[in-house]
């Protein structure tokens, strides 16, 4: 039986006159991975703020475990373990410290929180650390920190706002492990991302979110099927050829978009493709062949130009 | 399902007023600030005291020998040390009080960004700032014995009623804090947080501290008469000198009106000051 | 010479692009510098000169102290302290910024700017803060009547001297820094706060204990406040004590800017 443990429907915010989340509804059930990808600006991190009761939606309906966070602010947030986008360590304190005192704010008591510490120190692989200040930490070192930090309550819901960013590819996936493991668990995770590997390895369910808009929902793959083809060739003529060899690329495949710098033909099978490129006589600098990525997808929603 | 031991812990409290701001453990704040003295801000927050007793040696004594004994504002005599040290003890507890409530607080809030963290969880924003308030008035009371155990025994405080000055301190520290967190919600950037301090020079200067008001004409001194570290002079003064009369309950009047004001706008503003 | 060096010549004078650098941002704070730099003289002379002035005349009459009036006594002191204020201020906050707040001593050290250059253009920068400083100041002591004698005038140069000293020893200091929270417990109550209460600056240096006169000796307020009574009211000063008064400064001047040159390399290399 699934159990919604989060609705949002209509929720709006503006900022002045700027509108940051423009009437968007979803739901999220219970053991269940949720994703909301987007650029800078979409309007993610507002979202989760609203839902973690740490910020006041302008409009629309929002229940947290049955709960209005307008309302019941500190309640809501006694379920929840937030990593937000910056870290917000307590940097006078050490790794211990911080652990005990995040637990302390719950109302915890000391002998509950001190038979966690180790567990949580050996989770985040921080148990030579566990008296170092946190100042002295490295980058993923404090973010592994604040990811067991927000264990400490023992949450139903995580809410992750670009947990990898910043991070070293060894750093990433063993924060992706961890993630991995707590969602076994059964507990639920929301999270946001731009990196669309983290977004297909970590989500069940996933929204892609513009200016304040939801533009596409649904798993990785079915957002892969409905809006991309199976695979993609790129080719690449040279940055002052590409526009020019574009029309005869376009008839070989079910969608082309020119770049400057190459070519990307979306189709089902690439290979085939590429074959006929060949035999039609072009002579493409390089090409490469691969699977479609929710990246593409992402790109196609929410266009290539620079959002600031 | 099982309940988490914080999900019980909040459950408890649901129900009762105010209980999406409140709830009820600012304890935890003042075990945050407990636990960061123990282990770096002590030698920042300690030596704070060694600042009024400099300004005692140097004024009282070194300034006092061309001055000698003056007139309290009561008819006695006093040594010109005994007529500052309650100024200064005043004017500590003031500034203790407002950079605790105001730089420090803009700090955690837009620097350091500990205000967001504490917020993630249970805590309600009243908890925070009744917690962080707690630990300024904690510091002042320590600030407040350290000082009268140094002027005491220098023969400074003639009066047995001096000890209230100790409580006094503490209530005037509050008055200031409330009122500092208060202006601090209302501001957003350093250049206004910067007006604090060019607010504090001529309150510290022109309240008393260093002389009766006697030395300024009639309108001046009606002026300073409604800053609030005059009242707080005048009231530790009077305890310490031991020149009690009704004058002193209207100081304690002014700190409560200042404390309560303070504490209103503090209040009605804490998701502009803590959710920003 | 190859085509590059022929194109971007190591600037000469390196110091004054990083000057015209700090200029900029330090123009951005001028009402704050502005309303400190005037307020602080108008409010201490009032409060301290006339307020506690009127107590010690009450008691010892108008000339009492050093045969002058209280608040020309105080004048030459609170003068110098404004110099030395100001030079620190605009030296420790670049510093701190640049090593460890925003690091941009590490995005100019990537350009042909050298850690050298860029002390000196901070240096510089604090020397054209305290000038200004100095001459408002100035200008309001001259208001109040506190600098009539003839050789007033001298009183400025000897201020700026005293700032550039001390703001020397502290560029020095700054950059050694990496606890900054200690960093401004330590100057503002076990450094500043004593040098401005106990340097001879409320009342003359000899009339304190024996034991609380060596503070003066070390404190370059004390040395250029002698130097400023000298020239303000003609305070008895003998020759002798002129010239170790400026030796005292220029020998803090001088060390202070080696090592700080030294560390700000060092630092930046690291």
């Amino acid at each position: 039986m699934s159990e919604n443990l989060i609705e949002v429907r209509g929720l709006t915010k503006k900022y002045g006159d700027f509108l940051a989340v423009d009437g968007i509804d979803f739901i999220v059930q219970k053991s269940e991975s949720f994703g909301l990808l987007g650029p800078n600006g979409a309007g993610k991190s507002t979202t989760m703020r609203i839902i973690a009761a740490t910020s006041q939606r302008t409009s629309g309906e929002v229940s947290v475990l049955g709960k209005d966070p307008e309302i019941q602010g500190p309640q809501i947030r006694a379920h929840l373990g937030v990593v937000p986008q910056q870290d917000n360590l307590d940097t006078q304190l050490t790794v211990t410290e911080n652990l005990y005192i995040y637990g302390r704010y719950f109302g915890l008591s000391k002998k509950f929180i001190n038979s966690k510490i180790s567990d949580l120190l050996e989770f985040a692989q921080l148990e030579e650390k566990r008296d170092t200040k946190v100042e002295a930490l490295s980058g993923g070192m404090k973010r592994r920190l604040t990811i067991a930090r927000s264990l400490v309550s023992e949450p139903d819901i995580l809410i992750l706002d670009e947990p990898t960013t910043g991070l070293d590819p060894q750093a990433r996936h063993i924060l992706w492990d961890r993630l991995f493991r707590l969602k076994e668990d059964g507990i639920t995770l929301l999270l946001t991302t731009h990196y669309m590997d983290e977004a297909e390895q970590l989500c069940d369910r996933l929204i892609v979110m513009d200016k304040g808009r939801i533009m596409a929902e649904g798993n990785p793959a079915a957002l892969i099927k409905k809006y991309s083809t199976k695979e993609v060739l790129e080719v690449r003529f040279g940055s002052n050829r590409n526009a020019v060899m574009a029309p005869a690329m376009r008839e070989l495949c079910e969608r082309i978009e020119v770049l400057p710098d190459r070519i990307l033909l979306y189709t089902e099978n690439a290979e085939t493709v590429l074959e006929n490129i060949v035999a039609a006589g072009h002579h493409p600098n390089t090409s490469l062949v691969r699977r479609t990525s929710l990246e593409d997808v992402f790109l196609r929603l929410t266009g290539r130009s620079l959002i600031e | 399902m099982l309940l988490s031991a914080a999900v019980a812990i909040a459950e408890r409290r649901s129900g009762k007023p105010g209980d999406h701001y409140y709830a009820g453990r600012s304890r935890a704040v003042v075990e945050r600030s407990y636990i960061a003295f123990k282990s770096s801000t002590w030698f920042v927050i300690l030596s704070g005291f060694v600042e009024p007793v400099l300004y005692l040696l140097s004024f009282g004594y070194g300034v006092g020998q061309f001055i000698g004994n003056i007139d309290s504002g009561t008819g006695k005599m006093v040594s010109y040390a005994a007529f500052i040290a309650p100024g200064l003890l005043a004017t500590s507890a003031m500034n203790g009080a407002i950079y605790d409530s105001t730089w420090n607080v803009f700090f955690k809030m837009h620097e350091s960004r500990l205000y967001h963290g504490m917020l993630a969880t249970s805590l309600g924003p009243l908890d925070v700032a009744l917690g962080e308030m707690a630990w300024a008035l904690l510091r002042g009371l320590v600030y407040a014995m350290g000082f009268m155990i140094v002027v005491a025994p220098l023969g400074l405080i003639p009066s047995w009623w001096g000890i209230l000055a100790i409580p006094a301190a503490v209530l005037i520290a509050f008055g200031f804090a409330a009122f500092g967190m208060a202006v601090t919600s209302y501001f957003t950037t350093f250049q206004q947080m910067g007006l604090i301090n060019i607010a504090l020079l001529p309150i510290f200067l022109f309240s008393g501290a260093f002389y009766p008001l006697t030395v300024f004409p009639g309108w001046t001194q009606a002026l300073i008469k409604a800053l609030p570290l005059w009242h707080a002079i005048e009231l530790i003064r009077g305890l310490t000198l031991g020149a009690i009369d009704m004058r002193l309950f209207g100081h304690v009047l002014y700190f409560l009106v200042m404390i309560a004001g303070g504490l209103f706008f503090t209040t009605r503003r804490l998701n502009a000051l803590f959710m920003r | 010479m190859s085509a590059v060096e022929k194109k971007r010549p190591v600037p000469r004078f390196g110091a004054l692009y990083v000057l015209e650098a700090r200029m900029k941002s330090m123009l951005k704070f001028l009402w704050v510098i502005s309303a400190i730099a005037i307020l602080n003289p108008v409010l201490y002379l009032v409060s301290i000169g006339l307020g506690v002035g009127t107590l010690i005349t009450n008691n010892i009459g108008p000339n009492g102290i050093d045969g002058v009036s209280y608040l020309v006594f105080i004048a030459p002191a609170l003068l110098a302290t404004s110099a030395i204020q100001g030079a620190m201020d605009e030296v420790i906050f670049p510093t701190l910024d640049g090593f460890k707040w925003a690091r941009i001593f590490y995005g100019i050290n990537s350009t042909p700017q050298t850690g050298s250059t860029i002390a000196a253009g901070v240096f510089l920068t604090a020397m054209v803060r305290t000038t200004l400083s100095v001459l408002a100041y100035s200008g309001i002591l001259y208001l109040f009547g506190a600098m009539d004698s003839p050789h007033s005038y001298l009183a400025i140069p000897i201020a700026i001297f005293a700032g550039a000293s001390f703001g020397a020893v502290m560029l020095a200091f700054a950059s050694h820094v990496n606890n900054e929270d200690m960093f401004f417990t330590i100057v503002g109550r076990f450094l500043i706060g004593p040098m401005f209460l106990f340097s001879g600056t409320f009342y003359p240096l000899n009339t304190l204990p024996i034991g609380l006169q060596f503070f003066g000796w070390i404190s370059p307020l004390w040395h250029a406040t002698e130097l400023g009574r000298f020239a303000t009211y003609g305070h008895h000063i003998s020759t002798t004590m002129v010239i170790v008064h400026v030796i005292f400064l220029l020998t803090m001047l001088v060390l202070g800017l080696i090592i700080a040159f030294r560390q700000y390399t060092k630092r930046l290399a690291k």
